[in-house]
């Protein structure tokens, strides 16, 4: 739901990072917030254990500049990925208005990715979203690690519209801005459309 | 899409000020913060500066929300006050208007009694002030009142947007 105020000339949108455990959710915001000009972004808040897992959310907000006189925010968000952080994940889903799924292009981490695009397109579903309708891209993570599975392969199983896809290493920031860039232009073109 | 968006115009954004600044008035309090439950700040009143008011709101709607989901746990409907008290500052937190997040930071200027008195009244006007909103909202969507910003942008200004 994006937040449109006349008064400040703002535009706010809420972009969520999801995908299961360990995938680099938290890895793609760090990697934004280290390469983004302090004037345009805000402090990024974690909420982690104390072994620096996500416990609850990851937040950054992130100023792009402005669109036909309004200053174009996005709010982005990650969820904890660990499967019995359910009732959490199922929160920051609320009011969003574009998701990144993460995958983890580890062989054996595959049946966690099919897993975790099922819980999302449920926990939408519970919030009155459709994925099919939601601003939506999927980024292949860790295409740096020897054992990975070919991307076509990953893309026919992983696949939910044919969305946007990007390989990505977010250790390094490869793909990490296109996979952003991507989701945000569906969401300010679906804007346009209403 | 998604639910219908949230639009805040001149005209109401004045009125959600001038209630937050006498609720600030009457309630003795350092500040006051009005947010969307998605975690958006609406409005604010008083010594705002010395706060991260991005921050604040992201973490208040993620505190309510995880409240609300302890709530609903136990079969309540919503917790509609929450309170956190430190060592020298406090903060109120209620539901307005089933949509929004009224935040009072206080210290010990005030008490915890005052506060919840003042924010009781000032519930009754924030809610007249969010029907007119959602009213205009209405509208809005019928094309009556303002047209999009957004009807008119281009793949350009979206390209301009993400120039490196």
């Amino acid at each position: 739901m994006t937040f449109i105020n006349y008064a400040s000339k703002e535009i706010n949108c809420k972009i969520v990072y999801y995908g299961p455990g360990l995938c680099g959710k938290t890895t793609n915001l760090q990697y934004i917030y280290n390469k983004t000009a302090p004037e345009s972004k805000g402090k990024m808040i974690s909420l982690a254990t104390e072994a620096d897992r996500t416990l609850f959310f990851d937040f950054l907000p992130l100023d792009l500049g402005s669109i036909r006189g309004f200053t174009t925010r996005f709010h982005l968000y990650t969820v904890p990925g660990q499967v019995f952080y359910d009732a959490s994940r199922k929160l920051i889903l609320k009011g969003v208005d574009g998701v990144i799924f993460v995958a983890d292009s580890q062989t054996e981490r595959m049946e966690a990715n099919i897993e975790s695009i099922r819980n999302l397109e449920q926990n939408l579903k519970e919030h009155g979203f459709d994925l099919s309708a939601v601003p939506y891209a999927l980024q292949f993570n860790k295409r740096d690690i020897p054992n990975v599975l070919p991307v076509e392969e990953m893309y026919r199983t992983l696949n939910y519209k044919r969305e946007p896809t990007f390989e990505a290493v977010a250790t390094t920031g490869v793909g990490v801005f296109d996979t952003l860039k991507s989701v945000a232009k569906q969401i300010l073109i679906e804007l346009k459309k209403r | 899409m998604c639910a219908a968006d949230f639009v805040l115009y001149e005209e109401e954004f004045k009125h959600l000020e001038e209630s937050l600044r006498r609720l600030r008035q009457e309630a003795n309090a350092k500040a006051v913060f009005l947010i969307d439950k998605n975690g958006q700040q609406i409005a604010s009143a008083g010594e705002v500066e010395q706060f991260d008011t991005t921050s604040l709101a992201s973490l208040t709607a993620g505190n309510v929300a995880a409240t609300d989901g302890l709530a609903k746990l136990i079969g309540e409907r919503e917790f509609s006050v929450l309170f956190h008290e430190g060592l020298q500052d406090h903060i109120h937190i209620s539901i307005v208007a089933k949509r929004a997040i009224l935040v009072v930071i206080f210290d010990d200027r005030s008490s915890l009694g005052l506060v919840r008195l003042r924010v009781k009244r000032a519930n009754a006007d924030l809610e007249k002030i969010f029907e007119v909103m959602v009213q205009k909202g209405e509208k809005g969507a019928g094309g009556t009142v303002h047209a999009s910003p957004f009807s008119e942008i281009t793949d350009d200004d979206i390209d301009a947007l993400f120039g490196e």
